[in-house]
């Protein structure tokens, strides 16, 4: 009886989550205006963290919410308004922008489809485990040592190019 | 998933709180269309223009900060649960990672990245040297 319960209450999730991921990525897609497709947008990545939930993948779900919703999507909204042109004049009208997206996102769908056809998908029943930040941190400081301070290169990296960047503007 | 329902309990409450609000006020709140309801203030100075204005890049730039050390302290936060079990050989590889983050930091420290709005020292030498 629980078991139907748990089944049943994953099924309604899954569900609700799928509905706003979808209706808010449509509307990120045909807003208008860009600073309204960026809200879009938050509820998009939102939905994400919560089927990295659902799958009882706690600690991605986490950082989909610090790093995508707390961060890059700020960083959207910096960039619109930083931008030198006008918020008005950054609606996107034109029908040449509407077929080169619609290529770039054809193309993409066509990957992910012949990967999700082509898989090797197995059955098999879901082990979630418990704690999966500890064991990702034993993973990430053990076996996957040189991934994990090769990223601190990385962030570095993308720290300085920052920098540079704007100092370079401001000259 | 039998632990996850308090989030969606917590999640009801969340939304039904504010809108709770917000039909109470609607219900209750008094209604009237005056000249002046429309403006922003009800009294004062009529604003003109628009709100939209550019912001300096730094604020850009500091977002841009924020997102990388963002990721570093996510990296953190897994080695943070797993702490005891890795032990010092952990805490080691835990130092370099953050040993890196820490000489940019001394870097964009060093080259004024974090510096804002007037800078004190480039305003006083500018005072005593004004030929310069």
């Amino acid at each position: 009886m629980s078991d139907f319960f748990q089944h049943f209450g994953q099924t309604v999730a899954f569900i609700a989550i799928t509905a706003v991921v979808i209706g808010s990525a449509l509307a990120a897609t045909f807003a208008k205006s860009i600073v309204h497709a960026s809200f879009a947008l938050f509820f998009t990545l939102l939905g994400m963290a919560g089927y990295y939930f659902l799958l009882g993948a706690d600690f991605l779900g986490i950082t989909q919410v610090i790093i995508y919703v707390g961060g890059i999507l700020v960083l959207l909204l910096f960039g619109v308004l930083l931008t030198s042109r006008s918020l008005d004049q950054l609606q996107i009208r034109s029908r040449a922008s509407y077929i080169a997206a619609s290529a770039v996102g054809l193309a993409v769908l066509a990957m992910l489809w012949k990967a999700i056809i082509r898989g090797p998908w197995q059955h098999v029943t879901p082990v979630v485990p418990q704690q999966t930040t500890q064991s990702l941190g034993r993973l990430l400081l053990t076996d996957y040592l040189l991934a994990f301070e090769f990223s601190s290169v990385t962030l570095l990296a993308a720290l300085i190019g920052a920098a540079y960047i704007v100092r370079r503007r401001e000259k | 998933m039998q632990t996850v329902w308090p989030l969606f309990v917590y999640l009801a409450a969340a939304a039904a709180v504010p809108a709770g609000m917000i039909m109470v006020s609607f219900v209750l709140g008094a209604r009237h269309s005056d000249r002046a309801t429309g403006e922003p203030y009800e009294s004062g100075i009529v604003s003109t223009g628009s709100a939209r204005l550019r912001f300096p890049i730094h604020f850009y730039l500091v977002a841009m900060f924020f997102v990388i050390f963002d990721l570093e302290a996510v990296f953190l936060f897994a080695w943070a649960v797993a702490v005891r079990e890795l032990g010092w050989a952990g805490f080691a590889e835990a130092l370099v990672f953050i040993g890196v983050l820490v000489a940019a930091l001394a870097y964009l420290w060093r080259l004024g990245a974090l510096d804002w709005g007037p800078k004190p020292f480039a305003r006083l030498s500018h005072s005593r040297h004004k030929d310069s």
